[in-house]
């Protein structure tokens, strides 16, 4: 059963990726495909950021370990879209010219927050499978605590980039927010118990 | 002055006629090409779709999304309409925008539109000078900048219930840059009434400017004495100056302005290189001569 369901949601997290190649082929990406595309990953990493910081809240929400049976699944994807989507700037916008890529990751803020948290992502992905959980012990759950950072850098990459905070940003911002305290508020209430 | 239906160019032909002007090698004396157009080393000499030049954007008024200005402004009603001129003028004005019609009838003027966020189209308005406007009144000696507002109504503008931006939206030129002949006051493009969406009934358009210096859907134009603070300065001072000029060489803080995506080339077409005042140079330059551009953004 859990097989099945894992099959499910591995086709549905999909769907970020055959929307576009859907769009694309039947010319629907509008005015400035480039934007749209990188934008599109982009966006839909920040969501998967979110769906993977969901799991452990919903998990204490519903008394329920099946959440964190998907929760590798989803960490994969971000590294996946966020992959993407740095891939159709270095490749679609600026053609692998790399002397102005270079330049905006030391320059420009949004750039350089951006890049770092695809390389953050970068040691988790690597350590995602069992076999690195057993040899890391308990160093593993350290390092997958970079999420957080990442999400918080993801964010800040959005709001940087956009020319004012209304409305997405603002909204990813609060989704955020919410998913981090969370975290807090149920930490110090465990520690009280 | 009334625009007889049989008077409008379809589309096609309009592209048709510009290749066949382009190929003569000469500017017609009814369709004003600005200069910089032809002579450029420019990439995209090519007209933006009429599509594009309607669907995709910056219009907060109706919201932030680049579809929400199509979507949202489709049932604006934009008559009856007037401008006040007043501030430091010897005696203000009002004109409805039937006199305006009647006053000052509109040619067409094929620009380059350069977005502060790094994209651009080339757009054929049809409009008039700004200074053929600014003449019906007689400024006092006290008059420096010229502030333009755009109209308050969030009946009808779902975007000013929010506070995104110093509603109404405020702009600003100098004096001498107002009254420059490329800058022009726009009633229509692609021969049509100006849509909702790209500010009707009328709108500002400074081609050397970044787009958002060209205030939409304008009722009020006033003389000042001192430099007005338009919107986007007040939204972010550091970001957003009062000049705005598209300047390769000076990047908005936060990203590059020194290359542009053309609208509607294409998921395989490569940036361009941004021009000098948006391949304006020539006409305008020595407006900002002896000033220091990086200070003055």
């Amino acid at each position: 059963m859990l097989r099945y369901s894992k099959i499910f949601v591995f086709l549905i997290c999909l769907w970020p990726l055959c929307s576009i190649i859907y769009q694309l082929f039947y010319n629907k990406l509008g005015a400035e495909p480039v934007d749209k595309i990188i934008n599109h990953f982009g966006e839909w990493t920040l969501i998967f950021i979110f769906l993977t910081l969901s799991m452990s809240p919903l998990k204490k929400i519903t008394n329920s370990t099946i959440w964190i049976k998907f929760r590798r699944m989803l960490g994969l994807f971000v590294f996946f879209y966020a992959s993407i989507h740095l891939l159709s700037y270095v490749g679609l916008d600026y053609r692998f010219d790399f002397q102005p890529i270079i330049n905006d990751v030391l320059k420009k803020k949004f750039v350089f927050i951006g890049f770092a948290a695809w390389l953050l992502l970068i040691p988790l992905a690597i350590t995602s499978s069992n076999k690195m959980m057993r040899i890391l012990k308990h160093n593993w759950k350290k390092i997958h605590r970079l999420i957080y950072v990442i999400g918080i850098f993801g964010v800040l990459h959005f709001i940087w980039l956009s020319k004012t905070i209304f409305f997405k940003p603002l909204i990813f911002l609060i989704i955020l927010i919410f998913l981090l305290l969370f975290r807090v508020t149920f930490n110090k209430s465990g520690s009280k118990v | 002055m009334k625009i007889l239906s049989s008077e409008i160019t379809p589309e096609k032909i309009y592209k048709n006629r510009r290749k066949f002007i382009k190929q003569l090698g000469l500017t017609s004396s009814v369709f004003y090409l600005a200069p910089g157009l032809l002579n450029s080393t420019h990439a995209s000499n090519n007209l933006t779709d009429y599509n594009y030049v309607t669907s995709y954007n910056n219009y907060y008024e109706f919201g932030t999304g680049k579809s929400d200005p199509a979507q949202y402004s489709k049932d604006f009603i934009s008559n009856p309409w007037s401008i006040t001129i007043d501030g430091e003028v010897e005696k203000k004005i009002i004109l409805s925008m039937d006199d305006i019609k009647k006053l000052f009838p509109s040619e067409e003027r094929i620009y380059r539109l350069r977005c502060v966020e790094g994209w651009s189209m080339v757009i054929p308005w049809m409009g008039f000078s700004l200074n053929k406007l600014l003449k019906k009144v007689n400024p006092t000696s006290k008059a420096k900048y010229v502030k333009f507002e755009s109209v308050l109504d969030p009946e009808q503008m779902r975007g000013q219930r929010y506070p995104i931006l110093d509603w109404p939206y405020k702009e600003g030129l100098r004096i001498d840059e107002a009254m420059h002949p490329l800058t022009i006051m726009v009633t229509g493009l692609y021969g049509k009434e100006l849509p909702n969406q790209n500010g009707s009934p009328i709108r500002l358009m400074v081609p050397w400017k970044y787009g958002f210096k060209s205030a939409k859907a304008i009722v009020k134009i006033s003389f000042v004495e001192k430099m007005p603070t338009s919107s986007w300065m007040k939204a972010s001072p550091r970001e957003y100056g009062f000049y705005s000029n598209v300047n390769p060489n000076v990047d908005h803080p936060r990203w590059s302005q020194a290359t542009e995506r053309v609208i509607g080339e294409g998921i395989m077409s490569p940036r361009i290189p941004t021009l000098m005042f948006n391949g304006y140079e020539e006409e305008v330059a020595h407006l900002y001569k002896d000033m220091d551009l990086k200070k003055y953004y």
